[in-house]
């Protein structure tokens, strides 16, 4: 009852609101635009291969961080949620990298043997 | 009515649910721990075109030479080298560049709902909100353009052994090289498309919620803030089948 009825004029009573702060966003955008851009330089002006590859992946993990870390606001969190979400995150890249190294591994074996 | 019913106070007490350590709601915790399993159905699509790449012979001449083989992965920018309007047009992946663009500028866009949101600037979220929902969906009908193209095949088509030609690719039968190569291409870009259809629908639901000021008179614009945290995600994994599916 009392929840709606003290709400009820909220909206004539907002007041002044405030001015937006974008400044840093739009610097957030800027940077996954350029990181974006330095990609495709790497995919057109070096030859495939595992550098490249690296520096692909790397790459990736800048554009991630600033996602997460600034639209996400996970930097802005407090230290536990960070770690409670990083933590399980690192696992499991552990996870993917064992599996497919192991898992080829095991793919190349078995299909050799049955040759 | 008797006047000695009461209602259970709040705990307050730091171990009876009086304390709030990571100084986020249920709903938001909720999203990031929904975000971290959906981490993990990824990261099962990753491992899994990792290793159907390995059990495929790479590409090793040069790019100039390369032809559309089933003996071989195919390289990407090869494959996906179209672009609307342009039929017949060598434009290697100018199109998956531009709808990259669309869903980072989608994530900055819905940024600023969630900064409009704290201000409790209605009209600002409405604009922002709007912003993104068609930004999400021109990605979208970019999608469904690169499926359709991808289905449909180049008009040379790929010639097979017993002389016949195949034109495009599906399930169980692929132009630009081993069939594992599209099925994968249509489970995790399709995966993906997937994440971003709901994440349109919540934006509406969001949009029109804004639009009747139910979080005007709640006091908050939370709700704007967890399903921005979703597409942010969604934005974050499109970041990660770019780099696979369409770099490396």
């Amino acid at each position: 009852m009392a929840s709606h009825s003290h709400h009820a004029h909220d909206e004539q009573l907002t007041g002044e609101i405030p001015k937006a702060q974008t400044k840093g966003i739009w610097r957030v955008f800027v940077i996954l635009c350029v990181l974006t851009a330095i990609e495709f330089a790497f995919a057109f002006f070096m030859e495939p291969g595992t550098l490249r590859n690296i520096i692909f992946i790397i790459l990736t993990i800048f554009k991630a961080f600033f996602i997460v870390a600034e639209f996400m606001h996970l930097k802005h969190e407090t230290k536990s949620l960070i770690w409670t979400i990083l933590v399980p995150t690192a696992l499991l890249v552990w996870l993917i990298i064992a599996l497919v190294t192991e898992g080829s591994y095991y793919a190349d074996a078995v299909f050799n043997y049955f040759k | 009515m008797s006047t000695t019913t009461t209602l259970e106070q709040p705990k307050t007490g730091t171990w009876d649910g009086g304390n709030e350590p990571m100084k986020a709601s249920y709903g938001k915790l909720m999203m990031w721990f929904f975000l971290l399993s959906d981490t993990f159905t990824f990261g099962a699509f990753l491992t899994t075109y990792g290793l159907i790449r390995h059990r495929h012979n790479a590409y090793t001449g040069t790019s100039e030479d390369f032809v559309f083989s089933n003996a071989y992965w195919p390289i990407p920018e090869k494959v996906f080298n179209a672009f609307p309007g342009f039929h017949g047009v060598d434009l290697p992946l100018a199109f998956v560049a531009l709808m990259t663009m669309i869903l980072i500028l989608s994530s900055v866009t819905m940024v600023l709902a969630v900064e409009a949101g704290h201000r409790m600037d209605k009209n600002d979220v409405q604009k922002w909100l709007l912003w993104t929902i068609l930004f999400g969906s021109t990605f979208l009908a970019c999608q469904a353009w690169e499926w359709s193209h991808f289905i449909h095949g180049s008009d040379q088509g790929l010639a097979l052994a017993d002389g016949s030609k195949i034109f495009g690719a599906t399930l169980v039968q692929n132009e630009y090289g081993p069939v594992l190569f599209a099925d994968l291409f249509f489970f995790i870009t399709g995966f993906h498309g997937t994440h971003v259809f709901s994440g349109i629908v919540l934006l509406i639901i969001m949009f029109i919620n804004t639009v009747n000021g139910t979080y005007q008179r709640r006091g908050h614009y939370e709700m704007v803030e967890k399903v921005g945290l979703y597409w942010h995600f969604v934005d974050l994994v499109w970041v990660f089948v770019f780099t696979f599916f369409y770099l490396v």
